[in-house]
């Protein structure tokens, strides 16, 4: 008879201090030498992490009104644009987002700057209103000096994403990183067994309202990311072959750690954000414990032609075989490289084993579980 | 008499001259090849060190530039900021010299200067932007 425990269970013995608490990666280790039922019976928590490049993400700030106040219509921080079109002195600075094209500086380093604790310039207009007179207004801020400073990414956390190869005589320049000609090289991003939604991949314990670690702070998944999708085919292990699942995800930006949200700048593609996310899965019964046991050989992607614009999938591997340095594909050799931190997600696993062991993390249930769906939409052109 | 590195960068198609073998017995150059990344139907790199006295090496160059082969020598050293390295492995991907590589238990990146040709492609790859570059 299969070990079933509720998150109540669990939460009880974390205040006791009685929880056993692991990381996937020693869950994976552990799936070995032990069986599901044993690892149900020993462990009561595990934490699932990842650092990887994720574009959709930002923030949204609230600046606090000047006198005399001012309905800001267009912004920029340190020249980069924000979006205003909210009330008054709200606005969403994108992680992406660019002054000018080719800038190498962007939202992202804007939020870095601004959890860093550095300051900011603030320049904003708008047209005058009978309530809000100002009409220009140019003054330094910090996340001392604004009043929210909310993390929001509407798409985080890929339940596994594709590997890049480029099959042209070019050199690409993509948001996989720069991918040499004629397959010289395979990039991956994934922090594999240790990633939060190959963890839970039928998402039984991550839902909306599971309390997280985002940038380093507490953290809640909001609701399910764009371009959700579990309609992917599954592999032998239960594991969505391609980019399948995601996470739209919420935090207070204020009580972020600069160690886990990095600005970036992929070269001729543009500016990203590096977030961290930990998320502790409830070993609630074997069945959990089976899908926690997950290895990288056992989880398998895509290998993508990002070189030829049509993103033609070329063959299929795993992750012990990227993280071993080298594929093959049509009998070639092909060197890998990952653009997703393992070190760092490794931190933030272990930071999280900690805060729980030591009772100050506790686990929840999901307000709600995300809903099962078939596929995504094109974006059909019309007039 | 000189010792001097040059990285060696070959078109994708073959040149179909031995162009080692004409170095050294036309220019009677000393060649030691340090790395050699070449298949065809891909840009090849060969790191070599060449000994001669430096008017032959200047015609030895001149000789493997009229192949279409571009020759660079190595004067110059790659610095990064090991200390803001968040060990994404990004750089790793364009370092066809081994010289950036990831622990494959550590997960960290290390840099074996040693093994550095300067090609400067992680300049670029790196997206937090933490390799410069000095003259020797």
């Amino acid at each position: 008879m299969s070990k079933k425990r509720s998150i109540e269970e669990i939460n009880d013995k974390i205040r006791n201090g009685k929880a056993v608490v692991l990381t996937a990666e020693q869950v994976s280790a552990m799936g070995k030498e032990m069986t599901h039922a044993e690892i149900a019976q020993k462990v009561d928590v595990v934490t699932t992490a990842t650092f990887g490049p994720m574009c959709s993400s930002g923030a949204f700030i609230n600046f606090g009104h000047p006198n005399p106040p001012i309905r800001m219509e267009k912004i920029t921080l340190n020249n980069v644009p924000a979006y205003g079109g909210i009330a008054a002195v709200d606005a969403y600075i994108g992680a992406t987002e660019t002054a000018m094209p080719h800038d190498t500086y962007g939202g992202a380093h804007v939020i870095e700057d601004l959890i860093a604790g550095r300051d900011v310039l603030l320049q904003a207009s708008a047209k005058g209103t009978d309530c809000y007179p100002r009409t220009e207004i140019k003054t330094l801020i910090n996340k001392s000096s604004i009043n929210e400073f909310i993390m929001f990414n509407p798409r985080n956390a890929y339940q596994n994403y594709n590997v890049a190869v480029n099959s042209t005589p070019k050199l690409k320049f993509t948001y996989m990183g720069t991918l040499l000609p004629v397959f010289g090289n395979a990039n991956f991003s994934t922090s594999g067994e240790l990633s939060p939604l190959l963890n839970d991949p039928e998402l039984r314990t991550i839902g909306i309202g599971t309390r997280i670690i985002l940038g380093g702070a507490i953290g809640y998944v909001a609701w399910n990311g764009t371009q959700f999708n579990t309609g992917k085919p599954l592999n032998e292990h239960g594991i969505p072959v391609g980019n399948a699942a995601t996470l739209a995800l919420i935090g207070d930006a204020k009580q972020m750690n600069p160690g886990f949200i990095k600005a970036a700048y992929f070269e001729k593609y543009g500016v990203s954000l590096y977030v961290g996310i930990g998320i502790p899965v409830p070993v609630l019964d074997e069945e959990m414990a089976r899908s926690l046991s997950i290895r990288n050989s056992q989880i398998e992607t895509n290998i993508i032609d990002y070189g030829s614009g049509n993103f033609e999938i070329l063959g299929r591997t795993d992750y012990e075989t990227l993280f071993s340095g080298e594929i093959v594909l049509s009998g070639k050799k092909i060197r890998t490289a990952p653009l997703s931190s393992v070190k760092v997600a490794r931190e933030i696993a272990g930071f999280l084993k900690k805060e729980i062991t030591e009772g100050r993390f506790l686990l929840t249930e999901p307000v709600a579980l995300f809903p099962k769906t078939t596929g995504l939409n094109k974006l059909e052109i019309r007039q | 008499m000189i010792s001097k590195r040059f990285v060696l960068t070959f078109p994708p198609a073959t040149t179909g001259e031995p162009i080692t073998f004409n170095l050294i017995r036309k220019y009677n150059i000393m060649v030691n090849i340090v790395k050699a990344d070449i298949s065809p139907g891909k840009i090849g790199h060969l790191v070599m060190e060449m000994t001669a006295p430096a008017k032959v090496l200047k015609e030895g160059m001149a000789y493997i530039r009229q192949q279409n082969v571009d020759c660079e020598p190595i004067e110059k050293k790659i610095y990064y900021r090991k200390d803001l390295c968040i060990h994404c492995g990004a750089c790793t991907s364009v370092c066809f010299a081994g010289a950036l590589t990831m622990g494959r238990e550590s997960a960290e990146l290390s840099f074996d200067a040693e093994k550095c040709v300067v090609c400067e492609l992680c300049l670029k790859s790196c997206p937090l932007k933490l390799f410069s570059i000095d003259i020797d």
